[in-house]
């Protein structure tokens, strides 16, 4: 670790006197001026970040690899000169999905690691057990890899902290908009995870298709056993189930449904649907018995990101080439997709926030210019003095075999009643080398 | 009715699951007085390896073969190393060193792995059969699964009781000074019987695993509903283990069905089932010896 | 890097309150150790006696609490927690003989009913909070304890197993009130004000919140360990190592063995719901992940590896699993692995030491220094008394 984050300074350096104007912008305050250690985590030529995932223990299948994805992107921008010659640090510690745990990493990063901020830390719980200290300690607390409501609803009870993902009622909305549209006769079922996932899926979906829907079943996670609850959507009759649960759960209502014959239309969100890692998954372990192709294939789900099986997006292509060139061992997975796109917005914060950066100017920098900052993710973010709230916008798909087709474009909405609109805008075309190049806008 | 029949029939083949690890832990119980909390992991790690041999190209059934001959040998060797040095000494200890082992195995197995999310073939169909007009969740891998446990239990039954080496496993879990007077080499007694109860560790957790995914912690949940099914049979009698793992399979299932968000209740449905039964017999259902104090 | 000095730190944190816990199970867990009361400037009084050496402990945790970094504060207080409920534990297992894999669940009793508490519009002072959260935990430990009472070995384990992942399966099921999966997020209570004063006279440091929740652990640990102190010390004490090591005799002497099994089982519950009312503050978060089995198990490791039956092992056990995983992680950083390898590498090595300590160390850490010094002690001796077979010991 140590030896290449020796090199990666040594080539950074070199690299430096090139890369200044292209991240610098017209008119920062600091422009032309020195790099400086302007604030906490901020030297002449690093910033540290930090950030908890659960490395090991239950959570750790998919999870674990967000972090790769983020190093890897991190790793091929410091090649080429990091943000204003600085290289990005980024230190993740383990929490195994224990809110005891994510304090004490969180206290580690924040207090010994000393991390100029937080980014995509994972988990509600986990992160709502850290959310208060860092709000109370001035750490901007960016993108959280979660989609509960509470890091971007109120921004003056957490002013750092920020969303990032679409979050769950305004995905639940896009979909009962979407039922009420193409399926308006419908016996809709709720197959949710007994948390705020699935809790604010629900009222999302029930904004639309209250009426359409016959059953709701709820699975306590670490219950592996759904039979009880996919034959009591079964016994209510429901023709088209809706499923907000983890991607296991995916595989296993999947599984539960062949054991039952029950084969009503699949709606899996987002968080769930990973076709191909749930499809992988359901193909290779029926292998031979279960002669229709991809138990998955024809189920409907939602995408806010491009994903690995669209080989032909350009955004793709380029988290490709990063992973070959400064990744791991393993593929490119949708998870490490997710890690790199959340590492690109993290970089356009970085630029936006100035040559001389400080935590204020980061958190300032997100809610002025945030809003307008495209990237990977298909719909526009939020942000703004009054919502943290992340991307809010999706696309309505159908896996097909390892992939997905689009059958719906993109629409947008918003938390509470607001409506839902068609999304206009162009799909972003990835900048060279896929590094941002955003305009400082603080002084 | 058919609702019914759904909620009992799954939640029968998760009783089999539950008792097929409690039939391990039941006879490590019977040859060393230890409960073994490591069991989930050693499973797990054998899992790995036929899965290991199955992506090579292999057939399931070599898969099969070679994880258990490993889980035999893993459990021999556990017990030869680890355990008999702590043997004899202070209860706790043995607890312990298994819960140390647990760790240590599936870190192992995080390491050399990976963590991420695998799927386990099984070598029979994962579709309920059809009856009539209904398909009912029951699925030649599910009765592959009853099959092997009813088999597994019945094969413990004749080894210890008809056979010479399993009275001899029994006297030296017994009193081992009295089975060493009558020439029973006990040390190599202990050994045989983690060695059989890790093979039948392995053949639980490939039962677990088939038709649907495994990642180093898959066994976790197992590990307390095992022990609770194992407890509540009465962790000396095989057959209270099967009893115990159907017990609670179908109790749970029933909870799991019926209860308004009754997923949610599961767990807390264990403890009362565990409680209730232990109030009215503090040695389970089926304890042969009602003053044994471990 | 600076993370090298943890085991330092912990050295020094278990020396902390050496003495009381020392003194105090030196003869807790020897059964019939003779009270030695040679030459010794200390006070007759066991009361007296073990008031002094509190205070010595507190200005020693003053002093180690302001010479440590504020992230070594962080990792203090939870290590406050760790130890006050791995203390309670002691007393369960170490001095009556009672297995507990579910001390977890009386954390969460403790955590909840602080989590609940503070959340009011203007909560009771913290105090009163706390005491609350050991009310309901000893409530709840009480019912556990009727129950256990009748249980032994093995059953008493599989029990408590089921209560840890039980109880709080109720937080999910009730998520109205307990916030379900997600949890209750807690509002650290501020630092009053002569707090800073206070600080700012011994140290000159800041005081941080961090810091004051360091400060309200320690508080809590040392009561805590006062109190157990002077329990096994007195009567009871003495009659439920009668309960652990003779049972027959002791029902013979007219010991109810039930009713003392419940107490026993009664005291260590309020000390879990101290600790898991620390956790919450700590932590500011009571959710239902963070009261797994892994807690439970881990409390009985502390106890194990520490030395069983002795208040200073529960310390030393609890101060391994708060220093060690984060040595190990950083360890491993240093020698190259990636973050990710150096973080799976942290459960691999704790599980190896568990193994390693009980196969060589079986009395725990405390347990065998104990025993060496003992051994020495008894050898001495008898050469003194001029025996030839000194090595002879049984």
């Amino acid at each position: 670790m140590t030896a290449i984050a020796a090199a990666t300074v040594a080539s950074t350096v070199a690299a430096c006197g090139g890369s200044d104007d292209s991240g610098g912008g017209t008119s920062s305050g600091g422009g032309g001026g020195e790099n400086e250690a302007s604030d906490i985590g901020v030297t002449e030529d690093t910033i540290t970040l930090g950030a908890h995932y659960p490395l090991t223990g239950v959570a750790a299948p998919g999870y674990s690899e967000i972090p790769t994805g983020v190093q890897a992107y991190f790793d091929c921008l410091n090649q080429e000169g990091g943000v204003y010659g600085r290289d990005i640090e980024f230190i993740f510690r383990d929490d195994a999905y224990n809110p005891t745990q994510t304090s004490q990493v969180t206290n580690e990063l924040v207090l010994e690691d000393e991390i100029f901020a937080m980014m995509s830390g994972l988990g509600t719980p986990t992160h709502s057990a850290v959310v208060d200290f860092l709000n109370d300690e001035g750490v901007p607390d960016l993108f959280v890899s979660s989609g509960s409501l509470l890091w971007g609803e109120d921004p003056e009870q957490y002013p750092m902290s920020f969303g990032w993902q679409t979050d769950y009622e305004s995905e639940g909305k896009i979909i009962g908009e979407y039922i009420a549209e193409n399926f308006p006769d419908a016996q809709v079922g709720l197959f949710l995870q007994d948390d705020d996932f699935g809790e604010d899926g629900e009222a999302g979906i029930r904004q639309y298709i209250d009426d359409q829907i016959v059953a709701a079943e709820r699975y306590t996670p670490g219950n592996t056993n759904v039979g009880p609850q996919i034959a009591a959507l079964q016994a209510a009759g429901a023709d088209f189930v809706v499923g907000f649960n983890v991607p296991s759960y995916t595989a296993l209502s999947q599984l539960t449904a062949l054991q039952l014959g029950y084969d009503p239309q699949w709606f899996y969100s987002n968080v769930g649907s990973d076709p191909t890692l749930v499809g992988g998954l359901l193909n290779r372990f029926s292998e031979g018995q279960v002669s229709d192709a991809a138990l998955l294939d024809g189920a409907l789900t939602t995408g806010y990101l491009p994903t690995v099986d669209m080989t032909d997006n350009p955004w793709i292509t380029e988290f490709q080439r990063i992973w070959d060139e400064c990744g791991g061992e393993g593929d490119l997975t949708n998870y490490r997709v997710y890690g790199m796109a959340q590492a690109y917005t993290m970089t356009q914060a970085l630029q936006a926030a100035g040559q001389n950066p400080t935590r204020e100017g980061l958190v300032e920098a997100v809610e002025t210019a945030g809003g307008e900052w495209e990237g990977p993710v298909f719909a526009p973010f939020r942000y703004s003095e009054d919502s943290h709230m992340g991307t809010g916008g999706m696309t309505i798909e159908r896996i097909v075999g390892n992939g997905s087709e689009e059958v719906q474009p993109v629409r947008i909405t918003d938390i509470g009643d607001a409506p839902i609109e068609e999304y206009d805008g162009e799909a972003a075309t990835p900048p060279a080398n896929a590094i941002p190049d955003e305009e400082s806008v603080v002084d | 009715m058919d609702y019914f029949v759904n909620v009992t029939l799954t939640g029968l083949t998760q009783g089999m699951i539950y008792s097929a690890f409690a039939l391990a832990l039941v006879l490590i119980w019977r040859s060393t007085r230890i409960v073994n909390f490591a069991q989930g992991s050693m499973a797990a790690a054998t899992t790995f390896i036929a899965l290991a041999l199955i992506q090579a190209g292999q057939s399931y059934w070599v898969a099969l073969i070679v994880a258990l001959l490993s889980g035999f040998l893993l459990g021999a060797i556990v017990e030869r190393v680890i355990i008999r040095p702590v043997e004899g000494g202070p209860e706790l200890n043995a607890v312990i060193v298994t819960l140390g082992l647990f760790v240590a195995i599936q870190a192992a197995i995080a390491i050399i792995f990976g963590s991420s999310f695998q799927s386990f073939p099984t070598p029979f169909g994962v579709r309920g059969f059809e009856v009539g007009d209904t398909t009912i969740p029951l699925t030649p891998t599910s009765l592959y699964i009853i099959g092997s446990v009813l088999l597994t239990m019945a094969l413990l039954v004749a080894l210890f009781r008809f056979t010479r080496i399993g009275l001899a496993m029994r006297a030296s879990a017994f009193s081992q000074e009295v089975a060493r007077l009558l020439g029973v080499k006990v040390g190599s007694m202990l050994t045989l019987g983690w060695g059989l109860a890790a093979v039948v560790g392995s053949l639980a957790g490939l039962l677990i695993a088939g038709g649907t995914f495994v990642w180093p912690a898959y066994m976790d949940a197992l590990i307390v509903f095992g022990f609770v099914a194992a407890i509540i049979g009465g962790l000396d009698s095989p057959v209270g283990a099967i009893v115990g793992g159907l017990i609670l399979g179908l109790a749970l299932s029933y909870v799991s069905g019926y209860a308004p968000r009754g997923s949610a209740l599961v767990n807390i449905s264990a403890l009362v089932i565990l409680i209730v039964v232990l109030l009215v017999r503090p040695g389970g259902l089926f304890s042969s010896t009602t003053a044994r104090r471990a | 890097m600076s993370d090298l000095q943890s085991p330092a730190s912990t050295g020094t944190a278990g020396k902390a309150s050496d003495d009381a816990p020392v003194k105090a199970t030196a003869g807790g867990d020897a059964p019939s150790a003779p009270a030695t009361t040679g030459r010794s400037f200390l006070p007759q009084s066991t009361l007296l006696r073990h008031l002094l050496v509190l205070v010595v402990c507190a200005v020693l945790a003053v002093a180690i609490l302001e010479l440590t970094s504020p992230f070594q504060n962080s990792q203090l207080a939870t290590l406050t927690y760790y130890a006050i409920a791995a203390g309670g534990l002691t007393v369960l297992t170490g001095m009556n003989g009672q297995i507990s894999l579910g001390h977890g669940a009386l954390m969460a009793a403790g955590a909840y009913t602080t989590a609940l508490l503070l959340d009011a519009e203007e909560p009771l002072p913290l105090p009163v909070i706390l005491l609350a959260a050991i009310v309901v935990a000893t409530a709840i430990g009480a019912l556990v304890g009727v129950a256990a009472a009748r249980l032994h070995g093995p059953y008493l384990a599989g029990a408590t197993l089921a209560l840890a992942v039980g109880l709080p399966g109720l937080a999910i099921y009730f998520h109205d009130i307990f916030g379900g999966e997600q949890g209750m997020r807690v509002r650290a209570p501020q630092a009053p004000e002569w707090f800073d004063g206070f600080i700012s006279a011994v140290s000159g440091n800041n005081a941080s919140s961090t810091k004051w929740l360091a400060y309200v652990g320690a508080i809590c640990l040392l009561i805590t360990y006062f109190f157990l102190a002077n329990l096994v010390r007195s009567r009871i004490g003495r009659t439920w190592r009668a309960v652990r090591d003779q049972e027959v005799a002791a029902e013979l002497a007219g010991i109810n063995l039930g009713a003392w099994r419940v107490l026993a089982f009664v005291v260590s519950a309020a000390a879990a719901g101290l600790a898991g009312g620390v956790l919450a503050i700590v932590v500011r978060l009571a959710a239902p992940s963070g009261f797994t089995i892994v807690l439970s198990l881990a409390l009985l490791t502390a106890i194990v590896i520490g030395g069983l039956g002795s208040l200073t092992g529960a310390l030393l056990g609890s101060a391994l699993l708060v220093f060690l995983p984060p040595f190990v992680t950083n360890l491993g950083g240093d020698f190259g692995l990636s973050q990710t390898e150096a973080a799976q590498l942290a459960p691999f090595v704790y599980g190896v030491v568990l193994i390693v300590v009980m196969i060589f160390v079986p009395a725990g850490f405390v347990g065998t220094i104990r025993l060496r010094w003992m051994t020495r002690k008894a050898k001495r001796a008898m050469a003194q008394a001029g025996a030839d077979g000194a090595s002879s010991r049984g």
